[in-house]
């Protein structure tokens, strides 16, 4: 299905309009923007907006790293970014062009100079947690009263064995669940030793036999229709998925949490390729994005908390006022964030991943 | 070749007219696989290109010195982690059992199309091939659907009290198995029933004079003659299976290893080009050695 979307993508990025009128291409995340607040912006400033989306990072990285795919405007993930500015592909933000820069979270912005220091290349978009998501009836029947509260009641295989029946799903993402497992395993979620990597391994491979699937965007669909009880999943998607089934009216209850050790911070960050062909153009986009109140827009479609510290009064009080995607400042400290890994460790991790899902 | 063994020369038009299919297997097919062996035999780099070394036309002696850097790691790598024989073995097992599923399920399909009445024959490949005409992709969710848990499949068999709990169908190798089957069921169908269909009806009306059963009929006349749709269908079906990517990514487990994963993991994962083009390469070495087979069992029957 991956290679499906990059073909079409592929085909979408060829058909680019490039005449005389001012354009501006946006690659992003699919279901992740106010498709009405695009319509806007062209109203407003006069530049079409060339909008493609993938579901993966792995896709848009190819593309960048392939060259010359012909988008102005791109949404890393942040340990992708990091990778990414090492290989030369973004150019550094020009901020006498970004009026709203200074709408950005002081607290988001520094994390992500982590991974881009000085916030160079590039600004936030949204971040949001890795947690558990559940079916409240099917928890109950199985665990009684108490909620789900912490790692342990997932990450312990004799734990897990009790939701196996009626299915669950993992993330597909070593980044996520190693950091996730070493940060249980009371080890720095952040570790770069080959090591660490494989303890992590040896606790998620105890848990395969009681994990349905291991990827990282049907637990949406199949939290909504009942099909599966629990997933380790993000909160946007988590949220959606609760959405879906208020909207179909199934009577599933789809609830998400941040267990009590914390958990990975991830950040999507708005750049510049450096072969972008309308780089004004994508400064004035970013600049919009960075507006308090588009930006509420976004967060509402999106169900992620936004970078635009601003925004928050403006966002529905629903998702400003849920702890699991605008946590409260206790919880906030118990996030953390992780570098990429450099191509050796890559390579370890990947095959370990590998190891956990398959037992070879 | 001619009466007597001497070549005639070919026209020029007839020599355009073989030019052509060779132009497009040198353009579509050698040009990018001469890509895909060159960055098998490069370096991964954090770089654009992701690779090294590059040759973007900086002389002669900077072309030798590049090629000289130019080396068979990324095989190395693959006989080193027993991963990618896993992945290859795992590929083919799943790949030739639904190549033998559908042998099994389209040979009588074949033979009762190609008995039926003339003027239904075309009627009834129409209906064969009719599930073309919606979305590849469509059609393996929809199995999705059948197989999954709270799925049709395994609610119908609850409501008739032949199971008590669901039966774990989706997210199987099993499942892999019946969307390949699913997919690539006209692939073996058509060529079987040209096979049995073109064969002389007199050969079976002079076996069964002889006093043949009907049954030892199908087992010397018709299943013999059908033997080049056999390869040709088994080949159709077994050749793409291998390296089948999307049905395993959406019925299949996440235990489910097969070589496009793997390879899938190494390009996008690892950013490992030069590995996953090694892959792709030992894929198609893997892959040519049942056509060359074929080739040959051709030529030989040619020369009886």
């Amino acid at each position: 299905m991956r290679i499906l979307a990059a073909c079409l993508l592929l085909l979408g990025g060829a058909m680019g309009a490039r005449g005389a009128e001012r354009v501006v291409n946006i690659f992003n995340w699919s279901d992740y923007i106010d498709p009405r607040a695009l319509e806007d912006f062209t109203r407003e400033t006069g530049v079409k907006v060339v909008y493609d989306t993938y579901d993966s990072n792995e896709i848009l990285e190819t593309r960048l790293l392939a060259g010359s795919a012909g988008y102005d405007v791109v949404v890393p993930s942040a340990t992708f970014l990091q990778r990414q500015i090492k290989a030369g592909v973004y150019r550094p933000l020009d901020k006498s062009k970004l009026k709203n820069i200074d709408n950005v979270w002081p607290e988001i912005a520094q994390r992500l100079a982590r991974y881009d220091p000085s916030n160079a290349h590039a600004a936030p978009y949204m971040w949001f947690t890795t947690g558990v998501a559940y079916n409240v009836a099917k928890i109950k029947e199985r665990i009684g009263d108490k909620p789900i509260a912490s790692w342990e009641q997932v990450l312990k295989p004799e734990n897990l064995r009790k939701f196996a029946d009626c299915g669950v799903y993992v993330l597909d993402s070593p980044e996520d669940m190693f950091s996730i497992a070493l940060n249980y395993l009371k080890l720095d979620p952040n570790s770069k030793e080959p090591g660490d990597i494989r303890r992590a391994a040896d606790l998620l491979s105890g848990l395969r036999r009681h994990i349905k699937k291991f990827h990282s965007s049907e637990y949406i669909n199949a939290l909504a229709n009942g099909d599966i009880c629990l997933a380790i999943g993000w909160a946007g998607d988590s949220f959606q998925a609760r959405n879906r089934a208020r909207e179909a009216a199934n009577g599933v209850e789809i609830n998400y949490v941040i267990p009590q050790e914390g958990t990975l911070m991830s950040i999507d960050s708005l750049a510049i390729p450096k072969d972008a062909p309308h780089p004004d153009e994508a400064h004035l986009f970013i600049d919009y994005l960075l507006r308090p109140e588009v930006a509420a827009r976004n967060t509402k479609i999106a169900n992620f908390a936004n970078g635009v510290a601003a925004s928050r009064p403006l966002v529905d009080k629903e998702i400003a006022e849920n702890p699991a995607i605008y946590p409260d400042a206790a919880t906030m400290k118990r996030l953390f964030t992780v570098t990429a890994p450099d191509q050796p460790l890559q390579k370890v991790v990947t095959r370990e991943w590998t190891r956990v899902k398959t037992g070879r | 070749m001619q009466e007597g063994g001497k070549r005639r020369r070919l026209t020029r038009g007839e020599m355009l007219v073989i030019a052509a299919p060779y132009a497009w297997i040198a353009l579509f097919f050698l040009a990018p696989f001469a890509l895909i062996v060159k960055i098998s035999l490069s370096r991964p780099a954090q770089a654009r290109p992701p690779y090294e070394p590059v040759f973007d036309g900086a002389g002669l002696a900077g072309f030798f010195e590049k090629l000289s850097q130019l080396g068979l790691d990324a095989y190395r790598g693959l006989a080193e982690d027993s991963l990618y024989l896993d992945s290859y073995l795992s590929s083919l097992s799943i790949a030739g059992v639904a190549t033998l599923v559908c042998l099994l399920i389209a040979y009588p399909f074949a033979l009762a199309i190609a008995r039926a009445p003339r003027r239904l024959r075309p009627v009834l490949i129409g209906f064969a091939v009719a599930p073309f005409w919606t979305s590849f992709l469509i059609r393996v969710y929809a199995w999705i659907t059948l197989l999954k848990d709270e799925g049709i499949i395994n609610h119908a068999l609850m409501a008739l009290g032949l199971i008590d709990a669901p039966l774990p169908m989706f997210a199987t190798s099993g499942a892999v198995v019946v969307g390949i089957v699913y997919s690539y069921l006209p692939f073996m169908l058509l060529p079987l029933y040209a096979a049995i269909e073109g064969q002389d009806a007199s050969l079976r009306e002079a076996a069964a004079d002889l006093g043949a059963t009907p049954f030892q009929v199908f087992l010397h006349v018709t299943l013999p003659l059908s033997r080049r749709g056999i390869i040709a269908g088994a080949l159709l079906v077994f050749i793409p299976s291998v390296g089948e990517f999307v049905i395993p990514d959406l019925l299949g487990g996440s235990d489910t290893l097969m070589i496009g994963r793997t390879l899938w993991n190494d390009f996008f994962a690892n950013r490992d080009w030069p590995a996953a083009s090694a892959a792709a390469v030992a894929l198609l070495a893997l892959l040519l050695i049942p056509i060359l087979l074929y080739e040959r069992a051709q030529l030989r029957e040619g020369e009886r």
